[in-house]
Order: structure tokens, then C-alpha cells, then sequence
């Protein structure tokens, strides 16, 4: 008998406040009375603010209206996204020429899709990309298959985020890796140059350099001869990034231990085999976390070529905004911008965390 | 050898900006590219901004179509770079541009030292300020203790300081720097006043909650002559391009209109036929077609068609002509004769 009503105890449920719901909250929330009110204000700091939010951006909004309609009503006017869209996507893209750099874009999409997945990083994923990128300048520039050209000067909006970011991080990559071997270079002129360069680009702001390719370099020019103004800045982007990711990459390289550099030796490696198979895979993926955060900095700064009007698409959002019809709908769009911006890294950020953890090689 | 390479770029540089190294024959560069291509303000509405469908709208840009009109016969024939206030000249002086129309305002330094020509002015504007019509207030000299929203780091910051200081006004700035949210901030009462050119603030006024509710000072404080510019060096360039604008001023004393332009070229008018061309005599001289100030007329239109298109009483911004009225009407607008 006496097992047996141990055996009642033991099936007999705990009291309701200690599980479930009510658990979780006395357990977590209410557990004393500090925690208690700092839920008590949390709480109505929430329905201070929630509500409201909620019918800005939902109840009392409008999304596909005219300017006129917007200035009736209290809430949001989404209507300046949809009714805006072709310039703040395309900028000067001609119209009715606008499907080019939106199947690019799609392009693009599709290729970095393909890529995420790391059985397809085989040669052929190179001839991919390169017949991708070549499709993708054919479709912005035209010229070819009776599509108009459309001068670099028109190219703006998404697609010139886009691509200031990712050739500014392709380009300054290799480039990044390069100068932070050479930094390490025991041939003092290679290493004195690498420093140079990289204390130089790192002591002055994006905004200078972008400033000298626009502005002091078509001086120094002779008259006529002018440099294509996206390249200009395009390739101040990446030398700019390329002297960040040098310093990430040499961190790395110090993490390897000299164990491997004197294995590599000892198996009569040559230096460029010694980097390439042994010490570059292994420093590489260390800095995986640090080169991201640069890869996020630098797409988030392509939005400083505003000041050398260049249109990508804050400075497209900003002109819309200039028109006196939209001009008070500013926090709508740049909200609008900021979810842009947002997919955009955090895509970055969690494919960075995913390579990480098949990378990891458990040391 | 670095020393006397940087030597020479200094030399080089301060050349540029002299304006001495600028080779004439901007024309024949011109003509033989066969477009104009045109610096212009990329944000302000009735003046230089793109539309929703990324087609270049403004008082000043179409100023560089009539500039085409008159070289090419084609207003189309031009190109737009969109220019920020510090790269402007720059962009002139190297060569980038062949014409800035982009509100500049001409100034002596600007003329001499950045070795730029400033022509005929296409519009007058001047700094003011606007105040909600509750406060009372009837003239800039009553703004003592006032707050006043302003742009950071340009002349109009300073234009306030140097009015208020001659007048003894106290006042204390709000600086913000993006022209849309210094006009949100001011209707949602952080400051008392708004400064800013004139046309500006027109066009700030339009997208007021309630419009009616705010004045504009009679006071203007500055004087804001924006005009095209050309680089030194080539004449025939700068008189073509000063002839444009006082085509267009021109064209709309003697009431010729894109619409009527056509029944003018029967005009019995000498003065009528020696400007359209029918008498020949202007376009050689000026080394264009004779069909040139025709072209502008009929393709971009007269001074008062292209102000009330772009910036005029019936648009958004609602600008009263006011010093850009003709002469005959109380204006500055004022031709030489075409002869």
C-alpha cells in the first residue's frame, strides 16, 4: 500500500501556477518584486507605443493612393513606395527599358542562390558567374540584340547598390589578401608599400577618397579626357575595402600556428603552395566572422557615393522626397529603405553563420 | 624626381584653377561630340530634378535645352550630369561639363579666381524667411529671441548671422541638414522661422499641413543672381550661351510663344523677322544655324512659357514672377536687341 500511494504522488500532476504558461511567467517575469514591476513598466511602455505603430503603419494607412488622398489621413503613406517605384529602383534606366536591370538583378540573385550551396563550388561555378556577369553587362549596357545602350551616367538606383557592393567586395578580396601577404613579406620594399597603402587608405575616410576620384582626379586630366564616374567610384569602393580586409586577413594569419609553416617547409612546399594549400584555407576561414562585417560595412557604404551624385537608391528615395508632392512622407520612406537594407545584410550575416558551421573543422 | 613631379602637379593644379591651362574651342568640343552636356542640380524641384519616370524637369534644365535647341536645332541633344554644390565647378573647370546650369549664384570671386564666365541670369532669387501667421509677425526686424531653422555650412547660415548682427536681433539657429526635414521640422513648431531662398521656401510652403497658415516675409536679405556658367577661354561658346537666355527673354517681350512661333515667321515685324531668322544675320554671326532662336522658341519655348511650366503660379512650388517679370512689368528681365 504504501508503494502504492507513492505511486499516486509521483503521477499526480505538479499545481498549476508552477507549469505551463503561468509557470514560465512566474518563473521568468514575476520571480521577485524587481522583476516584477520592470515587467509591470515594460508592459505598458509597450501598449503605449505598439498600438499606435500598428495603426500608423497598418489601420489608418494608405498604399496605393495619390499624394492628394495622403493628406487627409493620419496614419502612413505607403503610396509614395508604389507610386515612385520605377525611379527608386531604376533611377535613369530609360523607361520601358527597365525589364533589363530587373532580369540582372534576378540574375544575380539566382547565381549567389546557386552559390550558397557548397557542393556547387566546383570550376564550373566559375564559368557560371563569368557567363552571368557577361549576360548581366550585356543587359545593362545593351548594344547587343537590338537593346539600346544605356550609358553608365543612366545606370542608378538598386542595381548600382547593388553592383558598387558586390564588385566592390569581389575586387577588394584578392586584393585585401594580397596586401596582407605582403605586409608580412620579409622583402622590406613589398612590405613598406603594403603599409603605406594600407595605413593611408585606413587613415582617411571613404568620403575623401570618393571625393578625390570625383573631384580632384578629372584635374589632373587632360581636358576632354574624362574616366567613367561609376568606375571612378567604384574603384575608390574597392581599394577602400581591400585595405580594411588586409588588416582581418593578416589577423588571421597570425592565428596560424608556425607548426604549420615549418611542416609546410618541411615537405619542400614553395611559398605560393605553402599559402595556397596550407596557410590561406586555414587563416581564410578563421576571419570569416570579421570579413563579413567589413563585406556588410562596405554594402552599406556604396550609400556615400550620394555625395558625388551618383543615383543609387537612398539618393533616388532622396530625390523623390525633393518633390513637394512627396516631401512630407519622408519616414515612410526611408523605413522602406531600411527593410531594403536590412534583407540585404542579415541575408549576408546568416549565410556567414552557415559557412561557419560547415566550415568548422572541430579544432 | 617625386618632388618635381609634385611640383608640377601643384603647378598643374593651380593652372587648372587659374583657369590659363583651359584651351578655347569648347564650341568645336561641342559640336563635334555632337550633344551638350549639361551640369545640373539633381534635387530641387521646379529647378533641376529627375520625375518619377527619370526625366530631367526644371527652370534650369530647360535652359541647357534651349542651349542645344540653338546649337543643334535638337533640344534633345543634351546629356545630364547631376552635380552636388561642391563638385560644380570642378566639373566645369576639368572639362566634365561643357555648361553648368544649376542655380549658381554669380559672385565676383567666383568669375575671377574659379576662371569662370557667368551670362545672362535665368532667374533672380533671394534669401527670406517664412513664419507661421499666428506669431503676428510682419517684417524680419520683430524676430528678436526667434529660433530659426537653417541649413548647415551654407551661405544662408551666414546671410542670418550677418542680418541679424547689423540689426541687432538676437536669435538662436536650429541646424539640420536635409532641406526636407528642416521644412518638417519647422512645421511641427521645434523653431519660429524657416530661412531660405525665396523659391524654396514657396515650394516648402506647398506641402505645409495647412499652407494658408504660414507667410513670407517681405524682407529678402541676399542677393541670389543664379546664372549659367561657362568656363573662360572660348567667347563663342559664352555668347551662345548668353544669347539663349536672352533668346528666351527676348522671344517673350516680343510675344512670340512656342504656340504662335510658326504664324511669327510671317510677322511683318523687322525686328520680329531679323530674331526668328527670317532676315538672316544673328545665327551667322553668333556661327549657328539662322533657324536658332526658331528653334528655342518652338521646341523649349519663351522665358515666361518655361517659368510657368516649371516653378510658375499654377505649379506646385506657386512662385509669383516678381523681380522675374519682364521690365515692361516690374521686373529685371531685360534684352539687348537682337541686331
Amino acid at each position: 500500500m504504501i508503494t502504492g500511494s507513492n505511486t499516486d504522488a509521483a503521477q499526480m500532476k505538479p499545481p498549476l501556477r508552477n507549469i505551463g504558461v503561468i509557470g514560465w511567467l512566474r518563473e521568468n517575469l514575476f520571480n521577485n518584486l524587481f522583476n516584477s514591476l520592470l515587467t509591470l513598466v515594460t508592459i505598458y511602455g509597450l501598449w503605449l507605443f505598439v498600438p499606435p505603430l500598428i495603426r500608423w503603419v497598418f489601420i489608418d494607412s494608405l498604399w496605393f493612393s495619390s499624394a492628394e488622398a495622403c493628406r487627409d489621413i493620419e496614419g502612413a503613406c505607403w503610396s509614395i513606395i508604389p507610386n515612385n517605384v520605377s525611379f527608386i529602383f531604376f533611377g535613369f534606366f530609360p523607361e520601358g527599358q527597365q525589364w533589363r536591370p530587373l532580369t540582372a538583378m534576378l540574375l544575380l540573385f539566382a547565381l549567389v542562390f546557386y552559390s550558397k550551396n557548397r557542393k556547387h563550388w566546383r570550376q564550373s561555378l566559375a564559368i557560371y558567374w563569368l557567363l552571368g556577369l557577361i549576360v548581366m553587362g550585356g543587359l545593362m549596357h545593351g548594344g547587343v540584340f537590338g537593346m539600346p545602350v544605356v550609358e553608365t551616367a543612366q545606370w542608378s538606383g538598386f542595381p548600382l547598390t547593388l553592383m558598387l557592393a558586390l564588385f566592390g567586395m569581389v575586387g577588394a578580396y584578392p586584393l585585401g589578401v594580397l596586401l596582407a601577404l605582403g605586409r608580412r613579406s620579409k622583402l622590406i620594399g613589398i612590405k613598406s608599400l603594403c603599409v603605406v597603402y594600407i595605413e593611408l587608405i585606413r587613415g582617411v575616410p571613404l568620403i575623401s577618397l570618393l571625393f578625390m576620384s570625383s573631384v580632384m582626379f578629372p584635374l589632373f586630366l587632360p581636358e576632354g579626357v574624362s574616366f567613367d564616374k561609376v568606375l571612378r567610384a567604384q574603384v575608390a569602393i574597392i581599394l577602400f575595402a581591400a585595405a580594411y580586409i588586409a588588416e582581418v586577413v593578416r589577423g588571421g594569419l597570425q592565428a596560424i600556428p608556425a607548426g604549420q609553416y615549418e611542416a609546410a617547409n618541411a615537405l619542400g612546399l614553395s611559398y605560393a603552395k605553402t599559402m595556397r594549400l596550407i596557410v590561406l584555407p586555414q587563416a581564410l576561414k578563421i576571419v570569416i566572422p570579421p570579413s563579413v562585417g567589413i563585406l556588410i560595412s562596405a554594402f552599406k557604404d556604396t550609400s556615400l557615393v550620394v555625395i558625388i551624385a551618383l543615383y543609387d537608391v537612398l539618393k533616388t528615395t532622396k530625390v523623390t522626397l525633393s518633390n513637394p508632392q512627396w516631401m512630407g512622407y519622408s519616414s515612410e520612406a526611408y523605413l522602406f529603405l531600411a527593410v531594403l537594407y536590412f534583407v540585404c545584410c542579415y541575408a549576408m550575416t546568416s549565410y556567414s553563420r552557415r559557412l561557419e558551421k560547415e566550415l568548422h573543422a572541430g579544432h | 624626381m617625386k618632388i618635381t613631379r609634385l611640383i608640377a602637379l601643384v603647378a598643374a593644379i593651380s593652372l587648372l584653377i587659374g583657369g590659363l591651362a583651359v584651351a578655347g574651342k569648347d564650341f568645336d568640343a561641342v559640336k563635334k561630340k555632337g550633344y551638350l552636356q549639361a551640369g545640373v542640380n539633381g534635387g530641387v524641384f521646379g529647378f533641376g530634378m529627375p520625375d518619377a519616370k527619370g526625366v530631367w524637369k526644371g527652370l534650369d534644365v530647360d535652359t541647357a535645352r534651349a542651349i542645344a535647341a540653338a546649337i543643334f536645332g535638337d533640344a534633345d541633344k543634351v546629356k545630364f550630369t547631376p552635380l552636388t554644390a561642391q563638385q560644380r565647378f570642378t566639373a566645369l573647370q576639368s572639362g566634365e561639363i561643357d555648361v553648368l546650369t544649376r542655380n549658381a549664384t554669380r559672385t565676383l570671386s567666383r568669375e575671377t579666381q574659379l576662371g569662370l564666365n557667368f551670362v545672362t541670369v535665368n532667374y533672380y532669387d533671394g534669401q527670406g524667411f517664412m513664419v507661421a501667421k499666428k506669431l503676428g509677425v510682419k517684417s524680419a526686424k520683430e524676430l528678436d529671441g526667434a529660433t530659426i531653422c537653417v541649413l548647415p555650412g551654407t551661405t544662408t547660415e551666414q546671410n542670418v548671422a550677418d542680418y541679424f548682427r547689423n540689426n541687432k536681433i538676437k536669435w538662436k539657429p536650429v541646424v539640420i541638414e536635409s532641406t526636407t526635414e528642416l521644412a518638417k521640422t519647422f512645421f511641427a513648431g521645434r523653431c519660429d522661422v524657416l530661412t531660405s531662398d525665396a523659391s524654396q521656401l514657396a515650394g516648402a510652403r506647398s506641402v505645409a499641413p495647412k499652407p494658408e497658415d504660414y507667410v513670407i516675409l517681405p524682407e529678402i536679405i541676399s542677393k541670389e543672381p543664379l546664372a549659367p556658367v561657362v568656363r573662360h577661354g572660348d567667347d563663342q561658346f559664352r555668347d551662345i550661351v548668353d544669347f539663349t537666355v536672352l533668346a528666351m527673354i527676348n522671344a517673350e517681350e516680343l510675344g512670340i510663344t512656342s504656340k504662335n512661333v510658326d504664324a511669327m515667321l510671317k510677322s511683318k515685324d523687322p525686328v520680329v523677322q531679323r530674331f526668328l531668322g527670317v532676315t538672316a544675320g544673328n545665327g551667322a554671326a553668333l556661327g549657328l544655324d539662322e533657324k536658332w532662336a526658331y528653334n528655342i522658341v518652338k521646341q523649349v519655348g519663351n522665358y515666361g512659357e518655361v517659368f510657368e511650366r516649371n516653378v510658375g503660379p499654377n505649379t506646385t512650388l506657386g512662385i509669383e514672377r516678381g523681380l522675374n517679370a519682364l521690365w515692361t512689368a516690374g521686373g529685371l528681365m531685360y534684352s539687348p536687341p537682337f541686331k
